[in-house]
C-alpha cells in the first residue's frame, strides 16, 4: 500500500472527495454515452486525428469554456469564504490551494487556449489561406497544451494542488515550504502546454508571414491577423525563458539542485526574474488578440473602416517590445535599489501612451459612424470606460515609490482582474458572439447577450471596486480571513455579491447557448453582421479547403470593397487542393507526454523513461514517415460548393 | 504542389520554404532559450557556495578538443550541403557521416568531462554555479545528441530514398540547426571556459 499512499491528497476535505466523485461520475457517464451511441470512431477519425485548424480551434474553445468554469468555481470559493471576517469555510490550506490554481488556471487554460481558438479559427480564413502552414504541429500544440491542462487538473484529486500561489515564488515554492507533489505538478503541466504554445507561436508566425491571399501585404492585413502576428512574436521570445524557469524549478525539487534554493550559493529571487521576463509579456499576449478582436468588431458596428490603421499597428509594436523591459515591477519592494525601480516605473508607465493611442483610435472610429448595438458591440462599449480604469490605476501602480503601499494588495487584485475581465473576458465573449454564426451556423440570442453583458458588468463593478478600497486601507492579498475589527466586512460582502452576479451572468451565458442551439434560425447567410473582412465572404459552414479559389486582396477589407466597391474576390477557376492528411500521432504523442509528466511529479523514473522513450518514437516514426498529403478534385469542390450555395444566400 | 525549379531543391515547393522559415524562427526561440541559460550562468556565476569555481574545474585539453570537433563537424556538414546541391548523393552521405562521427566524438569528450567534474566533486547539487554550469553545458550537450540520431536518421533517408525534394529539405534544415548548436558553443567556449579560466 506504501506505493499508492503517495497518491492520496495531502489535505482532503468534503469538497475535495465530493469532486472527486463528480469527475469520476462525469468520466464514466462520458465512456458510457460515446459508446451507447457508437461515436468511438467519428471522435477519432473526426476530432482525436484531425489537422483541420478549424476543428482545432473549437477543442481549444471547449477547453477554454471548461476551464473557466473550472476557474470561476474557484473565484466563487474565494470570495464566499472573505464574503464575512473571520470566516471558516475553507481554511488557510485549501484556500492556498485555490488561489493558485484560480490564477495558473484562468491564466494559462482558459485565456490562453481561448485566443488559441480565435488564432486558430480566424487567422487562416481572414488571409484567405487553406490551413496554418504545419498543420501536423498545431495537431501537436493543441494536444501538448490539453495534455498540460489535464494534468494540472488532475493535482487536487490525486496528490494534491500546487500552493504557491500562481507565481510560485522560491522559496516558498522549494521542497522544504512546499514538501507536497502541488508544486511538481505546477511546474511539469505548465512546461508541456508551454512547449505546445511555443510551437503555436513558430507556427502562426510562418503562416502569417508566408500565406497571406495574393495582395494581401503587411498593411493590408486585417488587425486581428495583426494582433495575431505580435502576439506569437512574443511568444516564441517569451515562452523559452518560462521553459527554462520551470526547467530549473523542476530540478530543484526533483534532484535537488540550488538554482532558488537559500544555501548553497542558489537566488531566490532569480526565479522571481525569469518568471515575470516570461509573465509580463505573457499578459500582453492574452491582451493584444483582444484588441485585434475589438478592432474587428468596433469597425464592423460603426460601419467604419478603422481609424488610424498605421498607428494601431505602430503602437502593438510598440507594446511587444516594452512588454520586455517592465518586468521588475512586480517586485518593486524586493530591494533592487532606486535606479534600477526609477528605470522600470518608466518604461512600465511609456506603455499607457500606445494603449492610449488605441483607446482614442476606437473613439474615432465611431465618431460618425452608424453604430449598431449588437451584443458584440456592447461588450466593446463596456470594454472602453472599465478598461480605461484598470490603466490608470496600473499607472498608478507603475509608480515605484508608491507602489509600497500597494504591493500585495487588494489594490493590485483589483486592478490586474480590472485590465484581464474588461480586456480578455469581454473580447474572448464579444469575438464568441461575433463569430458564432460562422462556427456553427446560427446566431446567439441577441436579448440574452445583451442582458449577458449588463449582468456581468454590473457584477464585475460590485466585484472588484471595492478591492481598490480595501486595498488602500492595506488588506493584503492571498489572505485566507480577516479580522472583524479591520472593517473590510462590508466591502468583502458587496465584491461577494458582485462575484454571485457575475456567475449568473456565466449562467445566462450557458442558457443562451443552450436557447439558441434549440430555437435559433438556422437560416442565416454567411455574412450576417455586414461585415468587412475575409473570413465573412466563404461560406457557413467553412468547408474544409475554406476558400474554393483562393480570394484577391486590395486593401484592408476586401470583403467590404466587394460587397460596395465592385472589388471583384474570386477570379480565375477551381483546381483540385492539396490537403494535408488526418494523423493519429500528435494524440498518441501528447498522451506520451502526459504519461512522462505524471510519473515526472511523482518522481517514477522507470515510467518516466517509458514516457520519454514513446515521444521519442514518435519522433523518429515521423521522421520516416512518407506524408504527402492528399488532394481533394474539382468535382468535388464544385459539389461542395453547390451544396453550399444552394442552402444559403 | 507547385515546383519551382528556378530554386534549390530544398527550397523548391512552397511547403519546403515554409519549413525552412518556419526552422528560423525556431532558431530564434533556442536563442532566447540559451540567452537565458547564459543570463542565468551570470547572475549565479560567482555564487559557489562550499563547491570550487570554475577556474578550479576547467581543465582546457578535453574542452579544446570538444572545440575542434564540433567546429570541424560544422564545416563538413557545410561540405555536406554543398555537395547536396550539385547532387552529388555519394559525396552528401560521406559528409553527414563525417558531420555524425565529429559529433559523437565531441560528445565522447563531453561525457569524460562531466564525470571528471563529478570526480571532483562538482555535481549538479554542490553549487548554484556547478548547477547552472551542468544545465548549460547538458542543455547544449543534449542537443548535440538529439541531432546525432536526427542526421542519422536523415542519413538513412538519403541512402534510401535518394536526393529528392524532402530529403533536401530536411538535410538543409538540419544543417541549420547543426551549425546554430556551433556557434552556441563558441559563446560556450568563449565566456563559460575561457573567461572561467582567466
Amino acid at each position: 500500500m506504501d506505493f499508492f499512499e503517495r497518491f492520496a491528497v495531502p489535505h482532503p476535505s468534503f469538497l475535495i472527495y465530493a469532486s472527486m466523485v463528480g469527475i469520476g461520475l462525469t468520466m464514466i457517464a462520458i465512456v458510457i454515452g460515446i459508446t451507447y451511441f457508437k461515436k468511438w470512431g467519428y471522435l477519432w477519425s473526426e476530432w482525436l486525428t484531425t489537422v483541420d485548424h478549424k476543428r482545432i480551434g473549437i477543442m481549444y474553445l471547449l477547453s477554454a469554456l471548461l476551464m473557466l468554469f473550472r476557474g470561476g468555481v474557484d473565484a466563487i470559493m474565494m470570495r464566499s469564504q472573505l464574503a464575512l471576517p473571520d470566516n471558516t469555510l475553507l481554511d488557510s490550506q485549501h484556500y492556498n490551494e485555490i488561489f493558485t490554481t484560480h490564477g495558473v488556471v484562468m491564466i494559462l487554460f482558459m485565456a490562453m487556449p481561448f485566443i488559441m481558438f480565435f488564432f486558430n479559427f480566424i487567422v487562416p480564413l481572414q488571409i484567405g489561406a487553406r490551413d496554418v502552414a504545419f498543420p501536423r504541429l498545431n495537431a501537436i500544440s493543441f494536444w501538448l497544451f490539453f495534455m498540460g491542462m489535464g494534468l494540472f487538473n488532475l493535482s487536487f484529486i490525486i496528490g494534491g494542488s500546487p500552493d504557491a500561489g500562481w507565481t510560485s515564488y522560491f522559496p516558498l515554492a522549494g521542497n522544504e515550504f512546499s514538501s507536497s507533489v502541488g508544486t511538481n505538478y505546477y511546474m511539469i503541466a505548465i512546461q508541456i502546454a508551454g512547449i505546445g504554445t511555443l510551437l503555436t507561436g513558430i507556427n502562426f508566425m510562418t503562416t502569417i508571414l508566408k500565406m497571406r491571399a495574393p495582395g494581401m501585404t503587411l498593411m493590408k492585413m486585417p488587425m486581428f491577423t495583426w494582433s495575431a502576428f505580435i502576439a506569437n512574436v512574443i511568444i516564441v521570445f517569451a515562452f523559452p525563458v518560462l521553459t527554462v524557469a520551470l526547467a530549473m524549478g523542476t530540478m530543484d525539487r526533483l534532484f535537488g539542485t540550488n538554482f532558488f534554493t537559500t544555501v548553497n550559493g542558489g537566488m531566490d529571487m532569480l526565479w522571481a526574474n525569469l518568471f515575470w521576463v516570461w509573465g509580463h509579456p505573457e499578459v500582453y499576449i492574452l491582451i493584444l488578440p483582444a484588441f485585434g478582436l475589438y478592432s474587428e468588431i468596433i469597425s464592423t458596428f460603426a460601419k467604419r473602416n478603422l481609424y488610424g490603421y498605421k498607428s494601431m499597428v505602430a503602437s502593438m509594436v510598440l507594446i511587444s517590445l516594452l512588454s520586455f523591459f517592465v518586468w521588475a515591477h512586480h517586485f518593486f519592494t524586493m530591494g533592487q535599489g532606486a535606479l534600477t525601480n526609477s528605470i522600470f516605473s518608466i518604461t512600465t508607465m511609456a506603455i499607457a501612451v500606445p494603449t492610449g493611442v488605441k483607446i482614442f483610435n476606437w473613439l474615432f472610429t465611431l465618431w460618425k459612424g452608424k453604430i449598431e448595438f449588437t451584443t458584440p458591440m456592447l461588450y466593446s462599449m463596456l470594454f472602453i470606460p472599465l478598461f480605461t480604469l484598470g490603466g490608470v490605476t496600473g499607472v498608478m501602480l507603475a509608480m515605484s515609490a508608491a507602489d509600497y503601499q500597494y504591493h500585495n494588495t487588494m489594490f493590485l487584485v483589483a486592478h490586474f482582474h480590472n485590465v484581464i475581465i474588461p480586456g480578455v473576458v469581454y473580447a474572448m465573449l464579444a469575438g464568441l458572439t461575433y463569430y458564432w454564426p460562422k462556427l456553427f451556423g446560427f446566431m446567439l440570442n441577441e436579448k440574452l447577450g445583451k442582458w449577458t453583458a449588463w449582468v456581468l458588468s454590473i457584477g464585475f463593478v460590485l466585484a472588484f471596486i471595492p478591492m481598490y478600497i480595501t486595498g488602500l486601507d492595506g488588506q493584503a492579498r492571498r489572505m485566507y480571513t480577516y479580522s472583524e475589527s479591520t472593517g473590510f466586512g462590508l466591502l468583502n460582502m458587496v465584491s461577494f455579491v458582485g462575484a454571485a452576479i457575475m456567475a449568473v451572468g456565466f449562467v445566462l451565458l450557458v442558457y443562451n447557448i443552450y436557447y439558441s442551439t434549440r430555437y435559433a434560425s438556422r437560416d442565416i447567410s454567411n455574412d450576417p453582421w455586414d461585415a468587412r473582412s475575409l473570413e465573412w465572404a466563404t461560406h457557413t459552414p467553412v468547408p474544409e479547403y475554406n476558400f474554393a479559389i483562393t480570394p484577391q486582396v486590395n486593401t484592408t477589407q476586401p470583403f467590404w470593397d466587394s460587397k460596395k466597391n465592385g472589388h471583384q474576390l474570386f477570379k480565375g477557376k477551381i483546381e483540385k487542393i492539396h490537403m494535408p492528411n488526418n494523423s493519429g500521432l500528435p494524440f498518441i504523442m501528447g498522451c506520451f507526454f502526459f504519461v512522462f509528466g505524471f510519473a515526472m511529479v511523482f518522481s517514477m523514473w522507470p515510467l518516466v523513461i517509458i514516457g520519454l522513450i514513446g515521444i521519442l518514437a514518435c519522433l523518429a516514426y515521423r521522421s520516416f514517415e512518407k506524408d504527402h498529403g492528399r488532394y481533394i478534385s474539382v468535382e468535388e469542390i464544385e459539389e461542395t460548393e453547390t451544396k453550399l450555395r444552394g442552402a444559403k444566400q | 504542389m507547385k515546383v519551382d525549379n528556378s530554386l534549390p531543391l530544398e527550397y523548391s515547393t512552397e511547403e519546403n520554404s515554409l519549413k525552412i522559415l518556419g526552422f528560423w524562427i525556431f532558431l530564434g526561440a533556442e536563442i532566447m532559450l540559451f540567452a537565458t541559460l547564459f543570463a542565468s550562468y551570470f547572475t549565479l556565476v560567482n555564487r559557489t557556495g562550499n563547491g570550487p569555481t570554475g577556474a578550479e574545474i576547467f581543465e582546457i585539453t578535453p574542452v579544446l578538443i570538444e572545440t575542434i570537433l564540433l567546429l570541424t563537424s560544422s564545416f563538413t556538414i557545410g561540405l555536406g550541403i554543398h555537395a547536396m546541391r550539385i547532387g552529388n548523393k555519394k559525396a552528401t552521405m560521406a559528409f553527414f557521416f563525417i558531420t555524425l562521427l565529429l559529433g559523437a566524438g565531441f560528445l565522447g569528450f563531453e561525457i569524460f568531462e562531466f564525470v571528471h567534474y563529478v570526480h571532483v566533486g562538482a555535481t549538479l547539487q554542490t553549487s548554484a554555479f556547478t548547477a547552472i554550469l551542468l544545465t548549460t553545458l547538458g542543455t547544449h550537450g543534449l542537443h548535440v545528441t538529439f541531432g546525432f540520431f536526427w542526421g542519422l536518421f536523415i542519413l538513412l533517408q538519403i541512402k534510401k530514398r535518394g536526393l529528392t525534394r524532402e530529403t533536401a529539405n530536411k538535410s538543409f534544415i538540419f544543417s541549420l540547426y547543426w551549425h546554430f548548436l556551433d556557434v552556441v558553443w563558441i559563446f560556450i567556449f568563449s565566456f563559460i571556459y575561457l573567461k572561467g579560466m582567466m
